[in-house]
């Protein structure tokens, strides 16, 4: 294929490599510095894609993020990405792009029929239409919307690609490297503020890029270059094209997606794809110009009719013709820079104005270059299907009501200009309240509302000489503020041709017996019509209008159609623009990759991984690892073939014969210390703490004010002010927070400092009735005898060398002792106590026999602690103090607590003595009873008795005090099991306690 | 995301805050009777206000001090912060 529409010269590309690219599977040659779009354009192919609703035809309308519908599916080295706007899109070699919205091909599409049969797709169709019956909603309306409304196709598979999140904080933030941004950037780096320049753009100066116009005896494109590369050699400037600022956040904080790698064939090693910047800026300038608006009239929606600017952008910047007979249709000056473009070229335009008699410099250049210029004419109609083949063209009455005679005449593209729009979304996403700016018939910023300042275009300032003047004195200002220097700099002289007044018109009148659709969002498809309707229905605010009818709704945010819809409105409404209002302008301002939010957080990286100093011994050691919380833990050491179940009843079993060691290191550990430690426990803990020798160690619970337990676990008193509290793995942090909370707000009078030191040690549970014998082997020296190291006795000892801390605790309910040593030497205990245990056959065990020792005990976890249960519940109120007041007590008078037949907690025994219990089922009486069955409680945790050999269960039960002996059923639904079952004492294994004692 | 003043540390983003709820609330005192009237607004009601609120943050990534952060609840504005223990004048 030859670039039939490229002109010979001129451009910003780089002819001197052609790159080879696919589009709907036809290969194409570009130029490196091409985007999709212009490529396409060079080559003439205008029929990109098909609408959203009606299926019509669709070609380029922008030539940048403007673009409401030239997007397509990208492939690219191998992935796919849906909703890419081609005009965004930079060329790269083998680049890969279709058309999305159609089916079976672009060409011939059936999906098409909406549009002959639109007359049962207005606005609200499928509100109204979709409603009933239900059930066809999901079966067949949704999935046949789904398949004919789709904007491509998102990827399945995992992505490989790497996306970073950079956290940045700078004096100045620009917005858009246009005149003003690089004037305000210029004066505030000069000033030596710390400046970040952003552009969304590959190339830098934004419509400098296009204009004709001087600036200091240069071009506007040579002062631009000029600017940029000073700008860049500075220390504390920062600037970046392909950044889009697309979100302004609450404090001042902007986000900003910079595309470091789409332009490229594939992501360079080590190469983000996607770098997200969260930039804490002291001020914003915001110079994100002004979005150029069309002009409604029939059939405006046909490939070949396009924005003006975007027709002269084509053509300045990538040497691009988008038509050899362009019909340029304006209200304003604007429109006659892209025909003298044109002419230039060697292309013949005819310019039709709606205006009168305009005169100004731009409109006499115009006419010496002998330009067919019509005055008081309008584009009634585009006419030809897939691309634009003529135009029906009448003259338009001074009051724009009456057309004249409607004349036909030829033409392969339509430049419509209905003036500017300014581009306010960010400065409104700041909470800035806009006001309506009566001569540009436009909302611009009004009073700031965070520390932004918006200049040049996007402030509604059209004239260059302006916008330099003021936005070099906002970025010497404004710096001036931060940094304290005052750099002068002189304003360069400007050469610009001046306008003359714009139109105010908007909309093409429909000529008699004709009704074309004339479309205000082409992204959404949303026609004059459509908007009608709503108003005629009722609607009235323009959010409810939005949602109505769509209109400036999804990735677009109303970006070309925003203000006519808001002119229509105001006009059946009767309205002056600005009490009709403009919807929000919600972040983000274009679509983001989820992969760029997500940034690094994905698979192992969406949470930090915890690993106990012991972790590589239980990796070499077979141990099948179970997240608990953010750590990892042993679940079972696995031997030969053994499952899951097996393997922790082995271990479990060891432990009741041997001796077991288990990592405990993840518990929560907290170090408290100072002269009201022992007030504080009291405070903190229901039972009492005034009295614990030094040396000792108790269990206590805490609960949270409203009377819920909290958590539990043991502090031991190490010296006189000095005290050693364990969480549980899962609420370690809450639980310091909560001490904190109570030490600094509540009773800042204690004398106690709380640093959490779960970190700091390595531990390791020694349980069986072997496990002394072990233990005298390990600290030969200490006197670990049942006198010495009593039951909740605590004493340091040396283990070959490395000072220990030795706990006499037990969470099995077996004889058991707990070892601390620093985290440093975690692994050479670990080796000393397996090394030492073989000849007592000592196994390690994980979390899952852990588990089970621990349910046949009775002893509550995380499970029976669950947010919802009372000491009572657990059968812990022996340890619930009737003489002291404590965090949470009062709540415990509260009479649902108190209720004669309150939950407990029970143990629960399948009467077969076989069928093991799901955890969450239900216990009821009848299990053939009527629907909702009346729930008695629920099993919080099933283990099969190693004692017992039998499944047995924790259950959180209703009247749980009177239940045992009782019989009942544990229903699981989940799991399709009815269970017949007895409740018994929930302490099921060595009810007295001796063996801990032994 | 919020910018906030740690009389501590200094402007510190919210990511490295947790927030802890009405600054208002007092705890009724130890060992003292307390009707069920006033432990129940003590433990479960709030205003929810629309506007400047004084309010409880934790800076659990930073210094790990409560303080408390005067905040409009509509705008986000933040107007004053100070120390666990100073007074709000
Ligand atoms: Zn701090």
């Amino acid at each position: 294929m030859t670039q039939a529409f490229r002109i010979e010269n001129g451009g910003l590309i780089n002819r001197d490599k052609k790159l080879s690219f696919k589009f709907n599977g036809k290969t194409y040659l570009g130029y490196e510095g091409d985007t999709l779009a212009s490529a396409l354009l060079a080559n003439g192919v205008h029929l990109v894609g098909r609408s959203f609703k009606y299926h019509r035809p669709r070609g380029f309308f922008g030539a940048g993020v403007d673009e409401p519908y030239a997007v397509v599916q990208l492939f690219r080295n191998g992935e796919t990405e849906p909703n890419i706007k081609a005009t965004e899109q930079e060329l790269f070699e083998g680049l890969e792009a279709k058309s999305v919205n159609c089916w079976p091909s672009v060409n011939f599409d059936i999906g098409a029929i909406n549009n002959f049969l639109r007359i049962f797709l207005p606005a609200g169709f499928y509100y109204k239409t979709f409603m009933w019956p239900k059930s066809f909603w999901y079966r067949i309306y949704e999935p046949f919307i789904r398949k004919a409304a789709g904007l491509g196709v998102a990827s399945t598979k995992h992505d490989k690609e790497r996306y970073e999140h950079k956290y940045e904080y700078c004096d100045l933030l620009i917005a858009g490297s246009g005149p003003s941004g690089l004037a305000g950037a210029y004066a505030a780096a000069k000033n030596g503020a710390k400046v970040i320049l952003a552009e969304d753009k590959p190339r830098f100066g934004g419509s400098l890029l296009t204009s004709d116009v001087n600036i200091g005896n240069q071009s506007g494109k040579d002062w631009a270059e000029g600017i940029i590369a000073e700008l860049k050699t500075m220390p504390n400037v920062v600037v970046k094209n392909r950044s889009q600022i697309f979100g302004y956040y609450d404090h001042n904080m902007l986000v900003m997606s910079e595309k470091v790698s789409d332009h490229l064939p594939s992501t360079k090693k080590y190469h983000p794809n996607k770098r997200l910047w969260y930039i804490r800026a002291k001020e914003v300038l915001i110079s994100s110009g002004s979005i150029e608006r069309p002009i409604v009239f029939g059939n405006n929606d046909t490939p070949g009719v396009m924005l003006s600017s975007a027709a002269k952008e084509y053509l300045k910047v990538y040497g691009v013709l988008v038509g050899r007979k362009p019909l340029v249709f304006t209200n304003n000056d604007s429109g006659y820079e892209t025909a003298i473009e044109f002419k230039k070229h060697g292309v013949n335009p005819v310019v039709l104005d709606s205006r009168k008699n305009p005169e100004s410099e731009i409109i006499d250049e115009a006419k010496n270059l002998g330009i067919n210029i019509k005055n008081s004419y309008v584009v009634v109609a585009a006419q030809g299907y897939k691309k634009v083949k003529s135009a029906d063209i009448a003259s338009i009455s001074e009051d724009k009501k009456q057309l004249g005679k409607i004349e036909n005449i030829q033409c392969d593209c339509i430049c419509v200009s209905g003036f500017w729009t300014p581009t306010i979304h960010l400065a409104s996403q700041s909470g800035n309240k806009t006001k309506f700016k009566e001569e540009i018939d436009a909302f611009v910023p009004g009073q700031s509302k965070q520390n932004e300042t918006t200049l040049g275009a996007a402030n509604g300032v059209f004239s260059l000489e302006e916008t330099l003047k003021t936005s070099f004195t906002a970025g010497s200002e404004l710096s001036k503020k931060i940094t304290e220097n005052d750099n002068k700099i002189a304003i360069p002289n400007v050469v610009e041709k001046k306008s003359s007044q714009h139109d105010k018109f908007w909309c093409v009148p429909l000529p008699k017996g004709k009704n074309y659709k004339r479309f205000l969002d082409f992204q959404n498809d949303v026609a004059v019509s459509d908007v009608e309707i709503a108003l005629r229905e009722g609607y009235r605010s323009i959010e409810h209008v939005k949602r109505y009818t769509t209109l400036g709704m999804a990735t677009d945010q109303g970006k070309t159609s925003n203000l006519n819809g808001l002119q229509l409105v105001s006009e059946i409404e009767n309205k002056v623009v600005p009490a009709v209002g403009h919807t929000t302008f919600r972040p983000p301002y274009t679509p983001v990759s989820i992969g760029a939010i997500v940034g690094r957080e994905v698979g192992k990286h969406s949470r930090p991984t915890r690993k106990s100093p012991m972790h590589s011994w239980h990796e070499k050691n077979n141990a099948v690892f179970v997240d608990a919380g953010v750590w990892l833990r042993p679940r079972y050491y696995r031997r030969g073939n053994e499952n899951l179940f097996e393997g922790s009843k082995r271990e479990a079993k060891n432990v009741r014969t041997n001796v077991g060691v288990c990592d405990v290191t993840t518990l929560g550990k907290i170090d408290i210390k100072g002269p009201d430690a022992a007030e504080l426990l009291n405070r903190v803990y229901t039972n009492a703490w005034l009295k614990l020798p030094v040396g000792k160690a108790r269990y206590g619970v805490m609960l949270r004010e409203d009377g819920i337990v909290m958590d539990d676990g043991t502090t031991t008193r190490i010296s006189e002010n000095h005290y050693h509290m364990t969480t549980t793995t899962a609420q370690a942090a809450n639980v310091l927070s909560h001490l904190e909370y109570y030490l600094q707000l509540v009773w800042p009078e204690l004398n106690v400092n709380v640093v959490s030191t779960t970190e700091q040690w390595a531990g390791a549970a020694i349980a069986g009735p072997k496990s002394r014998d072990l233990l005298q082997k390990l600290f030969p020296n200490s006197d670990v005898s049942n006198e010495g190291l009593p039951f909740m006795g605590y004493m340091e000892g040396d283990l070959f060398g490395v000072k220990a801390r030795i706990y006499r605790i037990s969470f099995s309910g077996e004889l058991a002792y707990e070892v601390n040593v620093e985290s440093d030497y975690g692994n050479f205990m670990w080796e000393k106590i397996i090394e030492v245990g073989k000849e007592f056959n000592i196994q390690p065990y994980g979390t899952e026999a852990l588990s089970t020792l621990r349910i046949e005990m009775g002893h509550v976890a995380g499970s029976e602690l669950d947010g919802r249960t009372i000491p009572f519940d657990n059968a812990l109120e022996g340890l619930v103090s009737k003489k002291k007041d404590f965090i949470g007590k009062r709540s415990l008078q509260r009479s649902a607590f108190i209720a004669e037949d309150r939950q407990r907690i029970v143990g629960v025994v399948p009467l077969d003595k076989q069928t093991s219990i799901p955890e969450g089922s239900h216990l009821v009486k009848d299990d053939k009873a009527p629907l909702p069955n009346p729930k008695l409680g629920h099993i919080s945790a099933s283990c099969w008795s190693v004692e017992y050999d039998n499944p047995f269960s924790l259950a959180i039960l209703k009247d749980g005090k009177n239940m045992i002996g009782q019989k009942l059923f544990a229903m699981s639904p989940l799991k399709n099991k009815v269970i017949p079952v007895e409740i018994v004492s929930s302490h099921y294994v060595d009810p007295k306690g001796e063996r801990v004692r032994s | 995301m919020l910018h906030i003043n740690c009389p501590h540390c200094g402007m510190r983003s919210q990511n490295e805050f947790s927030y802890g709820g009405d600054a208002s609330v007092k705890r009724p005192e130890l060992n003292k009777e307390v009707s069920d009237q006033d432990w129940d607004n003590f433990v479960y009601n709030r205003k929810s206000l629309r506007g400047k609120h004084l309010e409880l943050w934790q800076h659990i990534s930073g210094c790990r001090q409560w303080i408390k952060v005067e905040r409009d609840t509509a705008t986000h504005e933040i107007f004053r912060t100070f120390k666990a223990d100073e007074e709000v004048a």
